[in-house]
């Protein structure tokens, strides 16, 4: 057994003090099974800082009624209160504008959205859309549907064993039938992180859209849209420590105006009459209905809290626990990595030799590890790399070396268990 | 109950060396058992004279929960009867799922060593996964699945 190593367990209280962080996180106090929480599924659900949790109680107590109609106090306040949280998660984002924030549900209804709203006004018999191996089913399933109803074509871009995209035949796939493009920044199974801005470049000197699963990337690193030149952008709330319920689209405002909306209702309209309905602005004409006000506040004071301690610093971090947890689970034996990529976010998907990684999650639990185990809704990604299922920790900034090193102890006693 | 206690010798036993593991020259039935939240599946092959079920056999990739309870039920259902194979059935379904009361009689013996997945809602489906698949067999359903709405059983495996 290797002793581990101290210089891997770099200082950070010059710029980062994970324990005065921890802190802001009531339920990383928790026990389980008598043990304390370690709490490793991240990309599955962050947790939520105090700071949060007080700005929901706030919002709740003092400034709750509906937006965008009553002219009494507390109808001003919240929609004041909403559409300040759309500019932050513009500056969040960098986008140019904050009616380039949609406000959706999730990564998952964002990507519904686009499909509706673009994709079937402007996808066509015959056309083509790429997406990748390493998509979520929320980024392959809605464009199933929509190339079901259109007669239109999905072309895949291939991965290496490594779970890397192939860039080269990513360029391939382009043909004069191209019309969209949708691929995810990071990879929730495997972490790795796709060149999306390359192929951005690319798509667009070929007058393709592309857009940009951001679930995974947002809550990791800096993300600028403006930058990245990415058409639309879609990420969660809720892996951003922020509620469940609430997450965005990020569209170009000029691609958002050409789209029809997808939900109609209420706050989407200018006026209605049974002859005919005049839509809003965007991105009023995408948010019908009483949305998750509490929620897109909530969201916004997470964001303020990330921007905080900043996304450089939180991806810096991240990186050294990624690098000191691959160490130590490379020091194992009968366990294999799955997901190499030379560029990754901190996800550690593993298998074990002759262990099913169902096995491996509840008895993790019973050391109070929290992992998920499964095919993570990206089935074409086990198939290609023929494992049925992985075991799959993924940390954040208030993860520490320390659980790392439960993480690792909890490995060796599931092996016991099973030998 | 707590999740390590369900992972017993005598489970840990059968996952290690699984007893009619493979398939068989002469089987009259057959079936495949899915489970999509996990990808596991598993076959089933059964051979039977008249009533009785001559001989059994599985195969799969599944966990060690799925795979010690495939393990068992077979040794425990070879030589009985297709009824007493249902009345099997019927109990470890419901021991599984927690509407069985173990002092009263019931038919499942040494069986009762997974009567700790009802503590583990997301692990019932894996205990119940080759029972499942053997009813399939059994009534000539070549394919079932742990989700499939129409199979009498889903309802009492639930959303776990």
């Amino acid at each position: 057994m290797k002793l581990i190593d101290s210089a891997l367990k770099p200082e950070f209280t010059s710029m980062f003090d994970v324990e005065h962080i921890r802190a802001d996180f009531p339920i990383l106090k928790l026990q389980v099974e008598g043990k304390p929480l370690v709490y490793l599924d991240n990309a599955a659900s962050s947790q939520m800082p105090q700071q949060v949790i007080d700005r929901l109680v706030r919002y709740q107590t003092s400034e709750h009624a509906n937006i965008n109609r009553g002219v009494h106090y507390l109808s001003e306040t919240a929609t004041a209160e909403y559409e300040s949280a759309r500019r932050r998660l513009q500056h969040f984002i960098n986008a140019r504008e904050d009616r380039e924030v949609v406000f959706t549900s999730g990564t998952t209804d964002s990507i519904n959205l686009v499909m509706h709203g673009y994709g079937r006004k402007y996808i066509r018999a015959g056309d083509e859309i790429i997406l990748t191996t390493l998509e979520h089913h929320s980024n392959i399933v809605p464009w199933q549907m929509l190339a079901e109803e259109k007669g239109a074509k999905i072309r895949v871009v291939p991965i290496s064993d490594a779970g890397e995209l192939l860039v080269d035949e990513y360029e391939k796939l382009f043909n004069a039938r191209t019309k969209f493009v949708g691929v995810l920044h990071v990879s929730n199974a495997l972490g790795t992180i796709n060149p999306v801005k390359e192929m951005i470049a690319f798509a667009h000197a070929r007058g393709v859209p592309v857009l940009v699963d951001g679930a995974q990337a947002a809550p990791h690193m800096a993300v600028d849209v403006q930058d990245l030149d990415c058409d639309f952008y879609a990420f969660s709330g809720h892996k951003l420590c922020g509620p469940t319920g609430i997450g965005v689209l990020y569209g170009k405002a000029e691609l958002l105006e050409r789209m029809q909306p997808f939900k109609g209702g209420g706050d989407m309209i200018l006026s209605v009459t049974f002859e005919k309905t005049t839509y809003n602005s965007i991105p009023h004409k995408f948010e019908a209905g009483t949305p998750p006000i509490a929620a897109a506040i909530g969201l916004g004071a997470a964001v303020d809290y990330l921007s905080a301690i900043g996304l450089d610093t939180i991806s810096a971090y991240e990186l050294k626990l990624l690098n000191y947890a691959t160490e130590q689970i490379s020091n194992l034996p009968g366990v294999r990595v799955i997901g190499t990529a030379a560029r990754k976010t901190a996800v550690l998907s593993f298998v074990m030799e002759g262990v099913h990684p169902h096995d491996i999650g509840t008895l993790l639990n019973h050391e109070g590890v929290a992992v998920r185990t499964g095919h993570h809704c990206v089935q074409p990604v086990m198939l290609r790399l023929r494992v049925p299922a992985t075991a799959r920790a993924s940390f954040a900034f208030y993860n520490t070396m320390a659980e790392v090193d439960t993480l690792i102890s909890g490995i060796r006693t599931v092996q016991k268990v099973f030998t | 109950m707590n999740s390590k206690s369900l992972y017993q010798e005598v489970i840990l036993d059968h996952n290690k060396k699984p007893r009619n593991y493979g398939t068989l020259d002469k089987a009259s039935h057959h079936a495949v058992g899915h489970n999509p939240l996990c990808g596991d599946h598993l076959d089933i092959e059964l051979n039977l004279d008249g009533e009785r079920i001559d001989n059994i056999a599985f195969h799969g990739e599944s966990c060690a929960i799925c795979k010690a309870s495939a393990s068992m039920m077979t040794t425990v259902v070879k030589g009985k009867t297709r009824a007493d194979a249902e009345t099997l059935i019927k109990e470890f379904r419901e021991m599984s799922t927690g509407t069985l009361n173990l002092n009263e009689d019931h038919h499942l013996g040494r069986l009762t060593v997974f009567a700790g997945v009802r503590d583990l809602p997301t692990r019932v489906k894996c205990a119940i996964l080759p029972w499942h698949t053997l009813h399939a067999a059994l009534n000539s359903v070549t394919t079932t699945s742990t989700e499939a709405e129409d199979d009498p059983m889903h309802a009492a495996i639930g959303d776990a």
